[in-house]
């Protein structure tokens, strides 16, 4: 590991110079500076890997004051964490555009990154519960489960109904996290089953990186390493 | 292709191949294997042998002479190819060939033309282990397992400082190895139907036949056989399964046995690898049996005897109606249990056998009703299963015990009465198969909800084929699926029918490769999970072999233990603790002990020995306790300090931790130096005094037995420990008992004549323990061992003194006539008193105590006071110690009973001191100090001063007390001060003095008058 972080470092370092070279004025690195000191408080990531952060959204967004599309968004998690599903893809995207406004903005990209790659079992639980409520009115239905599970199951031809095995899936998740009998999941619910069980945070499809490649992204430029932080089972003080 | 043709090859007896279907098979493919491997690799084709190969080819040599290859020589009976191809005329133009390399192969190969197969198998005749031959014996390799293979090649590859030739020479042959094991594995599979149906006698079939036989045997006319027995001599069934003796197993013999045959007499026969036959003979005489074949082989006993004995033939062919004969059928009911036993998933396999059955079952009925041979097959199957598991294990002479060989298989016959539980993890099974990974989350989710712990759901999720499922999910690259299938899997591989299966599909090597994952969630699933598989030998040696030891000694790295916690803190604590769990199932065999060793689990063990979390100690100290009984560990254990941490985890709460504890302990004490350390950190008392279970669980392992054995003997060094032992453990009523009834109070009191201080501080010690029964009294007594006690009180060595002084206070307190005994030594009790000046607090608090004891006797109690002792008493009540004063008022409150004695107390000053005692916290202080008060309180001038002391607050405080003896004591003193009080009421009425105030003022005017 401690390779890698010299090598993030030398990056780092090398940083400034290929940006001003390339692409871009002083003005804009200070007025990034200046946001990631304002923001790097509110995620997990410090100061510098902020700024860095930022210089790849401006990377992306291609030009500075351009927000980051949809579908630029989307080549993101496709390159970057290895997400194929286009439905999935969308989903996290509405999970990251916190405002409805069907672009990212710099604060939505930083909070939603830090939730991404390095959030408590908290975050990332609101992060999936956002990503799975597809009409964002805080619960999620029976609906909108078949719609998150249609494609889980390779349809066998022989069978009379294809969706039988869907609609079963369904069944079995939503007895396991309508614990209280409401008809739908609240937030709630699907956090309080998650944190007896966190193999359940993505029951409903994959929303989030795997290890491997969110450790991958994060050691092009991490200062510090941290440990991934949801255990999956239960150690000492929690027995 | 050794394993093929070791194993799977069928050999005649005089070594020829037999002319077999399974045979032809190995033959063809061997050589299509060996024809034109030089041309397709040329390095390989031109590396020499090790060995040449030697056979009589088939060829005439003028055959040979034809071919052109061969350059002019000289000789006529020899022709020479570059000194590797030799081929020599022999009788009868027979031509025996020498060949050194593929190339000469092919050679020779081609001069045969149409007749290939025939030279194949005229060579492999001639050579029954070319593999080794061709690359050297190193590579004869006949062991089953591929990873032993990969070992060696890796250990080859890996030697330091090998030239590059060298190098690329080694490289050649692994891959000619690699070759040869790949054709053996081809091999091995296309025979593999073949052997199914007739394989050579295994011990398994030997003991089943031999079973099957005996329940036929009895005297009736029915039975066709009187009886049959093991050859007296070779009765022991070695862990191998067989009889023979070793030296005769590398024969190929497996048992001997005595068939006593109705119509013949009694026959031996002996049952080898390649057949049955009759040997010559076991004589009475010699106790021996005379090995040689004395008959021809048969495929079974039952052929033999069917061959041999005409009653046998006509019993046991009348029954079996079909055509199929007896002895077949045998053979079939030897085999079937077997593949029963292993066979799960070859539903259609069991099918065919399922028919066969039939005939099988009529012919064990033979003598018996249906229902009884029914039983009997029920009952067999467990034992065949776990004869199927010996068999595989027979190389391996692991000491560990097999709890689980008997595991009992149960199996639903029928499809009607499956439980709900069949049809919804079927269910779940089949979409952990057929979806992505979201659909397999969900599903693991929902079978971790059903009641995994119940055997029902186990063998369910066995039976719809989930292992399979679970287990390939381990090899996936998601890393939640391997979490989900990790639970499952730990949570049912409590089942001993679970944790073979899993072992048979291969599961211990993923679980140990997950070892390696940097995740330690999954490290610790995987760990725990084989903490749980590797409950048998078969597993733990799978382990082994596949480097999980060193990955699991590994874990218990574990950097902070008692440090703050953290989240991830924790879970580093919780990968050492599911290491040493899953080491701890492991320690249970020496070869893995060895291999912990090497790994270095030692200090790591050391280590965690010191954490304070007792779900981390049971492990870690289950691992050390198993582990104790290797010299190394035990060493190692002594010298890395954790004899400290043991004895303090003695004192743990846990019952569970304290038996692992005194278990290992016990283990350990078999090191001298290790001993002295329990000693030293005080370990003997919480382990004697542990719990009633701890003591019995002494008696069986007769510690005391043979400590007192080690009394007699032994260096001085030894016998101080062995003593101390005896001691500590003599302060159990049970062990004084059991002391004396292994004869060791006689050896303990003429240990009191030497000279060693140490060893008679230990001696007077335990002398004095065993003097509290009267019956150990009576042996001491006889030995005059008090008189020994009494005369070390003049030893220069104040402990001895003390020690000895304490002796003998139980000895007086339990000998018979104790005044007449001191009394008859000249001195001692004016020695006694003399000890009452000595400046060492233990020694007096011991004379204390000794004085005590000898004023229960009068005369004895006249004689001290004449000696002077009750001022010397009253001089040492301004003592500080407790024990001092404990001790000294005992020796008070006995010696008031003796003239004025009393009064020269409170003359002395010792009551107000005595007071004050009661102000200690220790109740022992308090009892005795209430004793001497209450004596003392006889006389009117001591209860003055005590009430002037405020005596009557703490007496009263004390008659509350759970102490019977205490509260008798203090309300007997309470109520002297209150008679006194009266009295002067009286007289104060009578003489019409001035009265008030209380009782103590009252006294005091009484006292002045």
């Amino acid at each position: 590991m401690s390779k890698i972080l010299l090598f993030s470092e030398f990056l780092l370092s090398l940083e400034p110079i290929i940006v001003l070279h390339i692409s871009m004025d002083v003005s804009a690195k200070t007025a990034i500076s200046k946001l990631a000191e304002s923001l790097h408080k509110q995620t997990n990531f410090t100061k510098k890997e902020c700024e860095h952060l930022l210089h790849m959204y401006r990377e992306l967004a291609g030009a500075d004051d351009v927000k980051l599309d949809r579908s630029k968004f989307k080549d993101i998690l496709h390159c970057s964490f290895g997400m194929t599903d286009a439905m999935m893809i969308d989903h996290v995207f509405r999970a990251f555009d916190t405002d409805f406004d069907s672009s990212i903005s710099q604060e939505e990209w930083l909070k939603g990154m830090s939730t991404f790659l390095r959030g408590t079992l908290d975050e990332k639980t609101q992060f999936a519960f956002r990503a799975y409520d597809l009409n964002s009115n805080g619960m999620i239905s029976r609906e909108e489960i078949f719609q998150l599970l249609k494609a889980t199951l390779i349809k066998q031809p022989v069978e009379e109904d294809p969706d039988e095995g869907v609609r079963d899936l369904v069944e079995i998740v939503f007895k396991k996290f309508d614990t209280q009998k409401k008809g739908v999941i609240d937030y709630a619910q699907f956090k309080a089953m998650v944190a007896e069980e966190p193999l359940l945070l993505q029951a409903l499809g994959p929303c989030l990186p795997d290890e491997k490649s969110a450790d991958a992204f994060l050691c092009t430029f991490e200062e510090l390493h941290l440990p991934t932080t949801i255990s999956y089972i239960k150690t000492g003080s929690q027995r | 292709m050794g394993l093929t043709l070791t194993k799977a090859a069928d050999w005649l007896d005089n070594s020829k191949l037999d002319f077999s279907p399974s045979n032809q098979i190995i033959l063809t493919d061997i050589l299509k294997a060996v024809d034109g491997y030089s041309k397709n690799n040329p390095i390989g084709g031109k590396m020499k042998f090790s060995e040449p190969l030697v056979w009589d080819s088939t060829l005439k040599f003028e055959d040979f002479k034809k071919t052109e290859r061969f350059p002019e020589t000289e000789s006529e009976n020899t022709l020479q190819l570059d000194e590797l191809l030799t081929v020599t005329k022999q009788e009868s133009e027979v031509a025996h060939v020498e060949c050194h390399s593929f190339d000469m192969l092919q050679l020779v190969l081609d001069a045969c033309r149409s007749k290939k197969t025939a030279e194949v198998r005229a060579c492999l005749e001639g050579n029954s282990d070319p593999v080794s031959k061709i690359l050297g014996n190193r590579y004869a390799c006949n062991t089953e397992d591929d990873v032993e293979f990969y070992k060696q090649a890796e250990e080859d590859l890996q030697g330091e400082d090998i030239t590059y030739e060298e190098f690329e020479t080694k490289k050649v042959v692994l891959k000619m190895a690699m070759e040869f094991h790949n054709l053996d594995v081809r091999m091995l599979r296309s025979v593999q139907g073949l052997m199914s149906k007739d394989s050579r006698l295994s011990p398994r079939l030997v003991e089943a036949e031999f079973d099957c036989l005996k329940e036929l045997s009895g005297s009736e006319d029915e039975q066709p056989l009187r009886d049959i027995e093991p050859v007296p001599c070779y009765v022991h069934v070695f862990s191998n399964g067989y009889r023979a003796p070793n030296f005769r197993q590398l024969q190929g013999d497996i048992a001997y046995f005595l068939v006593y045959l109705k119509d013949t007499d009694v026959i031996c026969v002996t049952a080898g690898t390649k057949g049955w036959f009759v040997n010559k003979g076991y004589s009475k005489d010699t106790n021996d049996v005379d090995f040689e074949r004395r008959s021809d082989l048969y495929g079974s006993l039952f052929a033999l005897l069917r061959e041999r004995s005409r009653h046998f033939r006509e019993r046991t062919s009348r029954k079996s109606g079909d055509g199929e004969t007896a002895a077949d059928e045998a053979a079939d009911g030897a085999e079937k249990p077997d593949q029963e036993g292993d066979a799960d998933q070859q539903a259609a396999r069991e099918e065919a056998e399922e028919r066969k059955k039939d005939p099988t079952l009529r012919w064990v009925s033979l003598g018996t009703s249906e229902q009884q041979s029914q039983e009997r097959r029920s009952a067999r199957q467990p034992q065949s299963a776990a004869a199927a598991a010996q068999q595989s294990d027979e190389s391996d002479s692991e000491s560990g015990t097999d709890e689980e060989e008997d595991a009992v298989e149960r199996r639903h016959e029928s499809n009607a009465d499956l439980p709900s539980e069949y049809w919804q993890i079927g269910k779940f099974v089949r979409y952990l198969k057929g979806g992505n990974q979201t659909s397999t989350i969900i599903s693991l989710c929902a079978l971790r909800d059903f009641q995994l712990n119940t055997e029902v759901c186990q063998l369910a999720i066995r039976d719809v084929g989930g292992l399979e499922v679970l287990l390939n999910l381990l090899e996936t690259e998601e890393n939640r699926c391997k979490i989900g299938s990790l639970k499952i899997l730990k949570e049912i591989s409590q089942n001993p029918q679970i944790r073979r299966a899993i072992a048979d599909l291969g599961g211990l090597q993923t679980l140990v490769n997950i070892l390696k994952e940097p995740s330690k969630d999954l490290k610790c699933l995987a760990a725990e999970t084989i903490a749980n598989v590797a409950k048998f030998r078969r597993a733990r040696r799978i382990v082994r072999q596949h480097g999980g030891i060193r990955k699991l000694v590994s874990l218990l790295d574990c950097p902070a233990l008692n440090g703050p916690t953290s989240p991830e803190i924790e879970r580093d604590i919780e990968v050492a603790r599911c290491g040493a769990l899953a080491l701890w199932s492991l320690s249970n065999s020496t070869k893995n002990k060895r291999a912990m060793k090497r790994a270095g689990v030692i200090p790591l063990l050391g280590k965690l020995l010191k954490s304070r979390h007792e779900d981390m100690l049971i492990p870690v100290v289950g691992t050390l306790q198993e582990c104790a009984s290797e010299p190394d560990y035990r060493v190692a254990i002594r010298t890395e300090g954790m004899v400290e941490d043991l004895v303090k985890n003695l004192k743990s709460d846990n019952a569970e931790l304290q038996m692992h504890c005194a278990s290992t302990i016990f283990k350990c004490a078999e090191e001298e130096e290790t001993r002295d350390l329990v000693r030293s950190y005080d370990g003997l008392e919480p382990m004697c005094s542990m719990s009633s279970k701890n003591i019995r669980k002494f008696q069986e392992l007769n510690v005391i037995e043979k400590l007192v054995r080690l009394l007699s003997d032994q260096p001085e060094e030894v016998l101080v420990n062995v003593v101390g032992a005896l001691g500590e453990m003599a302060a159990e009523k049970e062990n004084r008992h059991a002391i004396r009834k292994a004869g060791g109070i006689g050896p303990l009191v003429q240990l009191l004549t030497g000279t060693n201080q140490a060893l008679l501080v230990n001696t007077t010690r335990a002398v004095g323990r065993c003097a509290q029964e009267k019956e150990n009294m009576a042996i001491i007594d006889r030995m005059d061992g008090v008189r020994l006690l009494w005369s070390l009180l003049k030893n220069p060595n104040p402990e001895v003194q003390a020690s000895a002084a304490y002796a003998i206070c139980p000895c007086i307190d339990n000998v018979n006539d104790a005044g007449e005994m001191v009394r008859s030594y000249v001195g001692g009790l004016e020695l006694i008193v003399h000890l009452l000046r000595s400046d060492n607090i233990k020694v007096l608090a011991a004379i204390c105590a000794a004085v005590a004891s000898i004023a229960k006797d009068e005369e004895n109690l006249a004689v001290l006071t004449d000696h002077g002792v009750i001022p010397l008493l009253a001089g040492l009540t301004r003592t500080q110690d407790e024990e001092l004063k404990r001790h000294l008022s005992e020796a008070i409150a006995c010696c008031c009973a003796w003239g004025n004695n009393r009064i020269v107390f409170g003359k002395e000053g010792a009551v107000a001191p005595l007071v004050s005692y009661l102000r200690v916290k220790d109740p022992k202080v308090h009892r005795s100090t209430a004793r001497a008060l209450h004596e003392l309180s006889r006389h009117p001038d001591n209860c003055i001063t005590m009430h002037e002391c405020g005596v009557v607050r703490h007496l009263l405080g004390l008659v509350g007390s759970d102490d019977e003896a205490l509260q008798l004591a203090a309300s007997g003193c309470i109520a002297n001060i209150r008679r006194l009080a009266m009295a002067n009421e009286k007289s104060r009425q009578s003489s019409k003095a001035r009265g008030g105030g209380n009782g103590g003022a009252n006294g005091k005017a009484v006292a002045a008058k």
